[in-house]
């Protein structure tokens, strides 16, 4: 096996011990059929999960009705990628936004993300996300879908370390190691997925 | 929280959390389980390189803390952040009530941080009229029952799904049921509400990087994340503790930090915050972002010789993880607002004597704490410093007093044993044991026998059965510390047997005394002192190729602390250091040294279990050697669970506080009954005391012995 597929292995290995959802695709265009297929497949009341269909309190309550349709939030993806995934939302009945997340903190269904860099030995995810549509999307969302190129993938965080140093240079920034869900064990230590954040995070490794 | 003004009350307390159920099974099970996925979480990683390293780069990042500071706030205001220095909680808490007020914020969200606890943040903001939520899951449910956190990581680990449901109830005016997943789906619910209408956003940070100028946080929740992105005023409070020169030392803290944590790998957000954000709440499109950092004597802390290793705490939590006492009574009882080890050493520090002075009597010293610890903080060693500078300030107990006095005085000591010997007449039994607990003892004290004063003390035997050895191979001092002189001689008899047989020259040097861990256990450190200088001038170290003692307990404070004790005096600190290179445990001689071999024993057959004392397991870093002599000597070793759990012996502790000897008695003991041995060994006679007192009265079939016995009754 060569370093980089060993490498890949041990992402997928690391990530998948932490409740990640990982999947192979060969581009792109594949990762928006995936999206557009995990959302079509979601819960119509996709909310429930997240603690609507719970006895909350009133005034949590009146989040839920800000919310109507499903939406994938897409802030940062590529202009020509978020437009074609936009269209095809669109004729699915699916909400396609790029930007307002403050318009849906009761929750989105999809962020869709790419991340900079893997890193192996964790199963870690680097996003930089010093804009706050991006860093919205991968929180108030109930499934964070990200892209990760297999040639980002990096051993440890040490190898990231200078990217890391480049990217915090050029203040304001903000970064994020990701790994698995959003999750607690603060009950009984029993863990608990999607405590504030996504209750799934579904990891795309693109080839190249 | 502690609020007991004297032992009694603080006895008390602790009873309370003996007597609950729920409590004492979540932390056992927790004990167990954290074991396992802190070893998985590490497997094939050097710990201990790890460890030396991230100690080092904290110690160097404290000996320049003014520098780091400078350089963290120049790059921190270049990217537009404010940042401020507080000396205390008061000036910290008044710092960022003054932030509120002049951003016009009312309603403040917060994520875990444990810095804002100590400054009882909360409850100066709500005295300026301003309302907190926090919203870390854990740090929520306490807050709305207004209590302190229980551990550092999961501080509402003393709560049950039931006590949640019941809160959430109220909280939400809407009947809950206890199902986990439920709850915590209504507090995702509930609490985005509150981001959502907050305007000041307030963290802690686990890391301060000088050469960025920016934060980094560690949470699985993910709440910090909201907290530091949704408000338009965001708020860090840090202490200087937490200034690093380089994110790279950052990144290794991080290797450790969640694996000694919980056992993760890493926990699932790991947030880099550099510069003023964007935020699109605000006026100008920019957060507005203050850093406090605070040092509410940590800056004293860290000039201090001995105490400045406390600076390399990365709060961890572990050393309430593995720590017996801990496991025992929780986080309340153990700890004011920190708790654990260190939280006995913080409460100290920030929250003055009178809030610690019982907490730090509550340790046993079986040394877990500092044997996991992610800076390699010697956390005993500091709680036992601290009981004793605040004795010199209260001053000792009159008993105590008594015992460090007559602890000086080798021959009063001496005598005074030889007496009790004579008083103690109408009252032992044949079996070696005390019939009724003499009347100093109250009925708390009777979980275990005692066991009386020999005929004859070791010293005595060895004037008249000294052997004489042919060809030495090695030359050796024996050191029997006073109960194997006193109470079990024949554990040294036959050690003297084995040796003799092995062309092992003795000698034993009549001059020594007690090892004086016990009058350093209660904190008295001018006797501990004078003890040590005692024997090191008792022992002509040069003479012999070893110094052997069959007490883990002895061997481990000879090596240890006898050089750290006479630091001072630059004579006899050559001298403790030499001894000290001498000083061996008798597993380690007779195994690695000696290198006995399976022929030279009989087979008597049995099973054997094995409890590994503090002080060799931990104290000693000895593991293998006490297991291999047991199948060499003829015995089938079998394991038994929670095998380098500690006995609850500990020598005075379990005069303070029975209660809590009782239940880590009865724990070993149920463990050791259910490997079904019919001999239980160890290497060391207070274990050995502790041990065969508590089987006694239980009327157990099981045996007790001192390794050293099996091999000299299986000698061929
Ligand atoms: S030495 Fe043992 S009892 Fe004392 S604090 Fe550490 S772990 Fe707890
Ligand atoms: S003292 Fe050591 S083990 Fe305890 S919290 Fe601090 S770093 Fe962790």
């Amino acid at each position: 096996m060569s370093s980089k597929e060993a490498l890949v292995e041990k992402f997928i290995e690391k990530a998948e011990l932490v409740s990640a959802k990982v999947t192979t695709l060969a581009n792109e265009d594949e990762a928006m059929e995936y999206v557009l297929d995990l959302c079509g497949k979601k819960e119509a009341c996709q909310l429930l999960a997240s603690g609507c269909g719970e006895a909350i309190s009133d005034e949590a309550e009146a989040l839920c009705d800000a919310k109507q349709k499903k939406v994938i939030a897409a802030p940062a993806l590529k202009k020509e990628l978020y437009k074609k995934l936009s269209a095809k939302a669109k004729k699915a009945g699916f909400e396609c936004i790029d930007k307002g997340m403050r318009e849906h903190l009761a929750g989105i269904d999809i962020g869709f993300t790419a991340a900079e860099y893997g890193v192996a030995d964790t199963g870690t995810l680097m996003v930089d996300c010093p804009s706050e549509e991006l860093r919205l999307a991968t929180m108030v969302s109930e499934f964070h879908v990200c892209m990760l190129p297999k040639s980002s993938i990096r051993a440890n965080t040490y190898a990231v370390e200078k990217m890391m140093l480049t990217r915090m240079r050029k203040t304001p920034n903000y970064m994020a190691f990701i790994t698995g869900a959003s999750r607690t064990a603060d009950i009984e230590r029993v863990l608990a997925l999607g405590v504030h954040g996504p209750l799934e995070l579904h990891i795309l490794l693109l080839e190249d | 929280m502690q609020k007991a003004h004297d032992l009694k009350e603080y006895r008390e307390e602790l009873r309370e959390s003996l007597d609950n159920d729920f409590l004492r099974t979540t932390l056992d099970n927790f004990a167990v389980a954290y074991r396992a996925g802190r070893a998985n979480a590490f497997k094939g990683m050097d710990v201990r390189g790890l460890i030396s390293d991230i100690a080092a780069s904290k110690d160097a990042a404290a000996a320049e803390a003014d520098a780091l500071f400078a350089e963290f706030k120049a790059n921190a205001e270049a990217a537009g952040i404010h940042v401020h220095f507080a000396k205390d909680g008061d000036e910290a808490n008044a710092i960022i009530a003054k932030i509120a007020k002049d951003t016009g914020c009312k309603k403040i969200v917060k994520s875990k941080s444990m810095t804002a606890e100590e400054t009882l943040l909360n409850h100066d903001l709500e005295a300026e009229g301003l309302e907190v939520t926090e919203t870390d899951l854990g740090e929520w449910i306490i807050q709305l029952r207004h209590e302190g956190p229980s551990h550092m990581v999961m501080p509402a680990i003393h709560l049950s799904r039931f006590q949640v449901g019941d809160l959430f109830t109220e909280v939400t005016g809407k009947k809950q049921d206890s199902e986990i997943e439920k709850l915590v789906k209504v507090a995702r619910r509930e609490l985005r509400q509150k981001y959502i209408d907050a305007d000041m956003g307030i963290t802690g940070a686990n890391f301060a990087v000088a050469e960025t100028g920016g934060i980094g946080l560690v949470t699985n929740e993910g709440n910090a994340r909201l907290v530091s992105t949704l408000p338009r005023v965001h708020v860090a409070l840090m202490g200087i503790d937490k200034l690093l020169p380089k994110l790279h030392d950052a990144l290794r803290i991080l290797k450790v930090l969640p694996r000694n944590a919980t056992g993760q790998q890493i926990t699932s957000y790991v947030t880099w915050i550099t510069g003023a954000n964007e935020c699109l709440a605000a006026e100008d499109g920019k957060k507005e972002i203050h850093y406090v950092v605070l040092d509410n004597g940590r800056s004293e802390l860290v000039k201090d010789p001995l105490f400045s290793q406390v600076n390399r705490c990365v709060r961890c939590g572990a050393c309430a993880n593995v720590c017996p006492v801990y496991r025992l009574v929780g986080g309340h009882k153990m700890g004011h607002i920190y708790i654990g080890a260190i939280g006995l050493i913080l409460t100290y520090f920030f929250h003055g004597k009178d809030k610690a002075k019982n907490l730090v009597q509550n340790c046993i010293n079986c040394e877990a704490c500092k044997d996991i610890c992610a800076g390699g903080i010697d956390l005993p060693r500091l709680i036992k410093e601290i009981h004793a500078r605040i004795m010199e300030e209260d001053g000792s107990p009159l008993p105590q007093k008594l015992l460090g006095t007559v602890l000086k005085n080798r021959k009063l000591f001496h005598t005074l044993l030889r007496t009790a010997k004579w008083g103690q007449k109408p009252v032992a039994e044949g079996d070696g044991f005390i019939r009724h607990l003499p009347m100093i003892f109250s009925k708390e004290h009777s979980f275990r026998a005692l066991p009386a004063i020999a005929k004859t003390p070791f010293r005595d035997w060895w004037k008249e059965n000294r052997p004489y050895v042919d060809k030495p191979k090695y030359r050796v001092a024996l050191f029997s510390g006073c109960v194997q002189d006193f109470v079990y001689p024949e554990q040294m008899q036959a050690a003297v047997k084995v040796f003799a047989d092995n062309d092992v020259e003795m000698d034993y040097p009549e001059a020594q005394s007690c090892c004086g861990l016990p009058v350093q256990m209660m904190g008295e450190m001018k006797a501990s002192k004078d003890v040590a200088a005692q024997n090191l001038k008792a022992f002509n170290t040069d003479a012999y190729d070893y110094i052997i003692t069959l007490c883990a307990s002895c061997a481990s404070h000879l090596k240890h602390n006898y050089p750290k004790l006479v630091m001072d005096k630059p004579g006899l600190k050559l001298k403790a250091d030499a001894f000290s290179e001498k000083i061996i445990d008798y597993s380690s001689f007779v195994n690695d040294v000696l290198k006995v071999k399976k022929s030279d024993f009989n087979e008597s057959g049995g099973k054997a279990t094995y409890h590994a004392p503090c002080h060799l397991c931990r104290g000693l870093d000895v593991h293998d050697a006490p297991r291999q002599l047991i199948e060499k000597g003829g015995m089938e070793y079998v394991e038994c669970a929670e095998e380098e759990v500690c006995c609850g012996f500990g020598g005075s502790f379990s005069m303070k506080f029975p209660e809590l000897s009782s239940e880590l008695l009865r724990k070993k003991l149920d463990n050791v009954e259910a490997t079904g041995a019919d001999v239980l060994l160890t290497d060391c006679p207070g274990c050995v005391m502790q041990l065969r007192g508590g089987l006694k009265k239980r009327g157990s079939w099981i045996k007790v012995r001192h390794v050293a016995e099996v091999l000299a009754d299986n000698k061929k």
